[in-house]
């Protein structure tokens, strides 16, 4: 993949990640989001962190499956941090539209329930790896302890699922698909890896 | 920007429109009669269909002092596309797209148990027992969501002073219709079909329990609990079942179908209560209808009944019998 590619890619991908964004404020100035429009709100930005984390997830099990799309990776970080700022939007809107920006609201959701307390570990855990997202990051930290502090997303996307498991109502199967996504891409690692251990030739 | 405020239609002129809601249902037959009729104009005729097709949902009501006064209803529109109905589907606009597959003539309401006058009363001698009153209420979803609904129908109690209960019955258990021919979502949502629900009977007796036929002065819209439900205004809206067809005098507090899925977060009352809240917060609520920056505001104890129903709990501890 040429590095010409790879910048009209990442043009799209920015678009992409943006657009979804670009309609939910165009909808919101024009008072357009139906009866609820906080909900519309809440959910739209939600699933929009979990979806994009998701995706990320993905780029080394698929990178791993197919070597032809090994350049891949080159768009983790950007995925990794429109997932993070999907993440803010939600908790902004937790904070704006629900708590009214009262912190005794918040003290009390948090200190009471669940599903604030996952959600809010969700966010919480992709904090550290937005900030460490820079090349300089990794560089200082060095590889090895970079990919190990890394390894939070997993943690941060279980604990997005379990919050919109805790979130709807008890019934609602709703949050079925991007768990089972999610579990595949969480399974996904430790076969690859297993697969090319038993494949690679023993030194003797 | 944001400029619409929450109800700026009057209803008066909303009310025609439903007319429209029973679309679908005639889409469904229009598609055996367009097979056969292959003119164009008559398709036409048929994907606006003449409205006096359906003068017969106009109800006489009379005014009610139970209603609320100087607060303007939700949107008929919001009302009949935003709500919950799980037998049509999880989602808010799953009962509005599925509910046309719903037959609610004929029907009718079983009444059993603990009750002198076992009887099954065909909806529409149900509908004329009593002269039917416009009941404006507050209504509050227990997602926090809230809208002020004008219903139609009589008091719960007049119609169960009808059928004689006998002293033993101490609850009043609602069971709504269980058809997966006619209602998709029963496969598709985990609860434990038929939907039940039930009512202490000094509850059920309370004047403001409503039995219900209509909405904005017409028969109810197969989406929000057709040909006939409940509305109990101090309660979590899931308390007021959806087209009912039997309803059980019995000696013990009835399984109630929320309450079998999560016991932990919907208890058999469910009054409204901001300070009891298992789940999500329950102080605040959102309106329907309103813009996004002005949908908050506080949710009031027994959802603004407190005058009238109060009473029905005292001596009882709210934070144990939610």
């Amino acid at each position: 993949m040429s590095n010409r590619s790879i910048v009209a890619l990442k043009v799209l991908a920015h678009i992409a990640c943006l657009a979804p964004v670009a309609w939910l404020v165009v909808h919101l100035i024009q008072n357009n989001l139906g009866p609820d429009p906080t909900a519309t709100v809440t959910f739209f930005t939600g699933r929009g962190t979990l979806r994009l984390l998701v995706i990320s997830l993905a780029v080394t099990p698929v990178r791993r499956l197919i070597p032809q799309l090994t350049w891949i990776i080159r768009f983790r970080r950007m995925l990794g941090l429109y997932a993070f700022f999907y993440g803010c939007l939600h908790l902004l809107t937790y904070i704006w539209l629900y708590a009214g920006f009262s912190l005794s609201t918040m003290i009390d959701d948090i200190t009471r329930r669940r599903f604030i307390i996952a959600g809010l570990t969700a966010w919480a855990l992709m904090v550290p790896l937005a900030l460490t997202s820079t090349t300089w990051s990794i560089r200082k930290l060095g590889g090895k302890n970079w990919n190990r502090l890394h390894r939070l997303a997993y943690l941060s996307a279980i604990a997005g699922v379990v919050h919109y498991w805790w979130g709807v109502k008890p019934g609602v199967l709703t949050p079925t698909a991007i768990t089972v996504v999610l579990a595949i891409l969480l399974a996904a690692r430790p076969v690859l890896a297993w697969w090319s251990s038993r494949n690679r030739v023993p030194v003797s | 920007m944001l400029k619409r405020k929450t109800n700026d239609i009057p209803y008066s002129e909303v009310t025609p429109k439903s007319a429209y809601l029973n679309r679908r249902a005639f889409m469904a037959g229009a598609v055996a009669a367009g097979a056969a009729a292959v003119a164009g104009k008559r398709i036409a005729g048929l994907i606006s269909p003449d409205k006096s097709v359906h003068a017969d949902t106009k109800l006489t009501t009379v005014k009610s002092p139970l209603s609320l006064t100087g607060v303007a209803p939700t949107s008929f529109q919001d009302i009949t596309h935003y709500n919950n109905f799980y037998e049509f589907g999880p989602s808010k606009d799953d009962p509005a797209r599925n509910a046309w597959r719903l037959k609610t003539r004929p029907w009718t309401v079983s009444v059993e148990g603990l009750v002198k006058n076992k009887q099954k009363f065909d909806i529409d001698t149900l509908m004329k027992l009593r002269p039917l009153e416009e009941r404006i209420y507050r209504h509050r979803c227990v997602e926090a969501w809230s809208m002020v609904i004008p219903w139609v129908g009589y008091s719960l109690s007049e119609f169960i002073q009808k059928c004689e209960p006998l002293p033993s019955a101490k609850y009043v258990q609602f069971i709504s219709l269980d058809d997966p021919s006619q209602m998709p979502g029963l496969s598709e949502v985990n609860l434990d079909w038929p939907y039940s629900e039930g009512l202490r009977m000094d509850e059920a007796m309370h004047p403001l329990t409503l039995l219900t036929f209509g909405l904005y002065g017409e028969v109810l819209p197969n989406q929000d609990g057709a040909p006939v439900r409940i509305v109990v205004p101090w309660k979590y809206g899931f308390k007021s079942a959806k087209s009912i067809v039997k309803i059980r005098f019995v000696d013990k507090q009835p399984h109630t179908t929320w309450n079998d899925s999560s016991p932990e977060y919907y208890g058999f009352y469910s009054n409204v209560n901001p300070d009891v809240a298992p789940q999500h917060s329950q102080k605040m609520e959102r309106v329907i209808g309103a813009s996004i920056f002005h949908q908050l505001q506080p949710t009031l104890m027994f959802n603004g009944y407190g005058d009238q129903v109060a009473k029905l709990y005292t001596g009882m501890d709210l934070r144990k019998y939610y």
